[in-house]
């Protein structure tokens, strides 16, 4: 890429905004996803006890539901980036395409 | 074309093969454990499906073959796959035989450990879509080097990161090998050594004649069969309980030996630092798997790759909730009926075929033969699936990383290129039979994690620090993914898994305590990339960080990125 194309890119508000908007968004993201995970891990870690304790008078524990929500919640957490970013990000690279490239 | 005309005929000759290889095989059922599977009865039923889905997929590959012309179709389908067909073909990929067998296998051993597993597997996914997914898209071609050195001195990058691939797919390659002459010696009633060349042979015929087009639609027919087959499975378990998770956790409490231990953490994780530490190799692992990371370039832009992640995340995430239902079903259709499924009819003696034939015993259970044959099939495709994914992106670090780039320096015409790509998928397919065969009797349950672990080690840190650090250069980017692999490496051979249960040690001798090595090779890789950059005074150093702008531009934007087509 001419040394031009990416001057003018860099110095474009809406490259900025970009730029700054999906880096702090994903990283917010990634650490929504680490701390649901290794809070997860620590548990199974640190406190067996509290995982294995039973949900009223059934045998259903805390950790079974607590499992399947982490699962739920990754996969909820990656489209809510997807839908964000097809909307808000796409629309801000467009602007950006059209104008520098005409 | 002569490329038909030889495509029926090899086609004959390997259902040729199968028939013999099935007529061959005298009948026995007996039980052992996953190392080592006896050989059970012959099953038409599996062979026939079986055979079926061969014959389709290489249908397939005769169509993609006719559109397979430039490399860029042969590496990456022609960037012609929508983001909703990619996700499919990554969650195919992922959703290996072992993690199929193994984790229902494992949740029918103990129960909720299982789900920490497959947890582990799942979380990687978020973070390859928030930090890397389109970013791959928008600087890659047809490798991850391609990604990782687009900035740096390519001898050096491209010599790391073929390395870094060839390391991580002939570990998982030969798991699957091997995995795939057990799995027929038990399900299909056939012997070790005609699984070996039977994957070998077809799997070539789908990277060789169709490329990646053939190799992406091979895994998509095998995902939707798994996802079709274990929702099934999980959807009559849950009918036997009114759709109710506690009336089955209540039976399997009542039915399995460890009593409600089954319902919470047990021995699986041993200890903190062990947790965290698979932890962290099953995250990044999965963002540094370069049969994975390849399909990011099979996209059109990146709006489809973050697509792809999107439905990727989705489906694995629903088959892993599957298979622990699944594994819970086992525990309650399976143990109260020891005379069909247990050795000797005694569960203390285990399952009939080992730990890992839960899912298969439960699919005769609730959907009778021909859904236990249709099962069957489906664990095999699985195999043959990801091992054509392995085989071709390994095929690709040879011929467009080492041969067009290292020893050509560019210099070399999509023709040779391709050429080279598919004598190099004949010379993997002969390595993957050959190394098959010679570690059919050694355990090799440690191959998969150790791949990871490379990826997560070696592969993630340097394309992480090279698409995201300003200040990255090319020693040490290279340096450090050097140390990253090497120290994932060593490490674990001196773990239990490796120094004791391979090279037979005496137990208490692993000189490394943990069950993976992530936890330091991963910070090791980081340190040295983030230490040999910052000193690094060299005049490559100041073109790799006047590199930085135009590379994050094309990264964030995607203008200039390749379009897939021809160029």
């Amino acid at each position: 890429m001419e040394n031009d194309l990416v001057t003018r890119i860099e110095g474009h508000p809406q490259y900025i905004e970009l730029k700054a908007k999906r880096t702090r968004f994903g990283w917010w993201l990634s650490l929504a996803g680490m701390i649901a995970y290794y809070g997860f891990i620590l548990l199974v870690a640190f406190d067996k006890p509290f995982l294995a304790q039973k949900l009223g008078n059934g045998v259903t524990t805390v950790g079974m539901p607590l499992g399947v929500a982490v699962i739920v919640f990754t996969i909820i957490i990656t489209w809510f980036y997807v839908r964000r970013a097809n909307r808000e990000f796409d629309t801000l690279t467009e602007q950006i395409v059209k104008g520098v490239l005409k | 074309m002569s490329l038909d005309r030889r495509n029926a005929r090899t086609l004959a000759r390997i259902l040729a093969l199968t028939v013999l290889a099935a007529g061959a095989v005298a009948a026995y059922a007996a039980g052992a454990d996953l190392g080592q599977t006896q050989k059970q009865a012959t099953n038409w039923t599996a062979i026939g499906m079986f055979g079926t889905f061969v014959l389709i997929t290489l249908g397939i590959t005769k169509w993609a073959a006719a559109r397979t012309k430039s490399a860029a179709d042969f590496y990456t389908a022609g960037g012609g796959i929508t983001g909703f067909q990619n996700g499919l073909a990554i969650a195919g990929d992922y959703m290996s035989a072992a993690s199929f067998l193994g984790i229902s296998g494992l949740v029918f051993a103990s129960g909720f450990d299982g789900l920490i597993f497959s947890i582990g597997w799942l979380v990687g996914w978020p973070v390859i879509t928030f930090l890397m997914a389109e970013r791959l898209r928008n600087l890659g071609k047809f490798t991850f080097a391609d990604v990782a050195g687009y900035r740096f001195a390519q001898t050096p990058t491209r010599i790391f990161a073929a390395s870094g691939s060839l390391v991580v797919v002939a570990f998982y390659m030969i798991a699957q090998m091997v995995g795939a002459g057990q799995l027929i010696k038990l399900l299909f009633g056939m012997d070790y050594l005609y699984a070996e060349i039977l994957v070998g042979s077809i799997m070539m015929m789908y990277v060789l004649f169709g490329g990646m087009t053939a190799t992406t639609w091979v895994q998509i027919i095998k995902a939707c069969m798994l996802l079709g087959g274990a929702t099934f499975m999980a959807l009559a378990v849950m009918l036997q309980f009114g759709f109710s998770p506690e009336a089955m956790f209540a039976k399997a409490v009542e039915v399995h030996s460890k009593k409600s231990a089954i319902m919470g953490p047990g021995a699986l994780i041993k200890d903190p630092v062990s947790a965290i530490s698979v932890g962290m190799a099953l995250m990044f692992g999965t963002a540094g798997l370069p049969h994975i990371l390849m399909r990011f370039f099979t996209v059109p832009n990146a709006k489809e790759a973050r697509k792809s992640v999107g439905w990727a995340t989705t489906w694995i995430g629903y088959f892993y909730i599957l298979t622990f239902i699944i594994g819970f079903g086992a525990i309650t259709n399976l143990i109260p009926n020891p005379a069909h499924y247990f050795v000797g009819g005694d569960v203390a003696k285990g399952l009939v075929g080992g730990g890992n034939m839960a899912a298969v015993h439960l699919a005769g259970a609730v959907g009778g033969n021909w859904f236990l044959g249709f099962i069957s099939a489906v664990a095999f495709a699985t195999i043959l699936a990801v091992v054509a994914g392995l085989t071709l992106s390994g095929a690709s670090a040879v011929s467009h990383d080492l041969y067009a780039s290292v020893w050509r320096h560019g210099r070399v015409d999509q023709a040779q290129e391709l050429r080279v790509s598919k004598i190099t998928t004949v010379g993997l397919g002969i390595v993957a039979v050959v190394l098959g065969i010679a570690f059919e009797k050694e355990n090799v349950a440690y191959m998969v994690m150790l791949a990871f672990v490379i990826a997560a080690s070696a592969n993630f840190p340097v394309l992480f620090m090279s698409v995201l650090w300003k200040d990255c250069t090319t020693k040490g980017a290279v340096a450090g993914g050097f140390v990253g692999l090497i120290t994932a490496v060593t490490l674990t051979i001196g773990s239990a898994s490796v120094w004791e249960k391979v090279m037979h040690y005496p137990a208490g001798s692993a000189w490394f305590p943990y069950d993976s090595a992530a936890i330091f090779s991963i910070p090791a890789a980081f340190l040295t990339i983030w230490l040999v950059s910052i000193l690094d005074r060299s005049a490559r150093a100041a073109v790799d960080r006047a590199g930085f702008p135009a590379q994050q531009v094309r990264s964030e934007t995607g203008i200039g990125a390749e379009t897939g087509g021809g160029h």
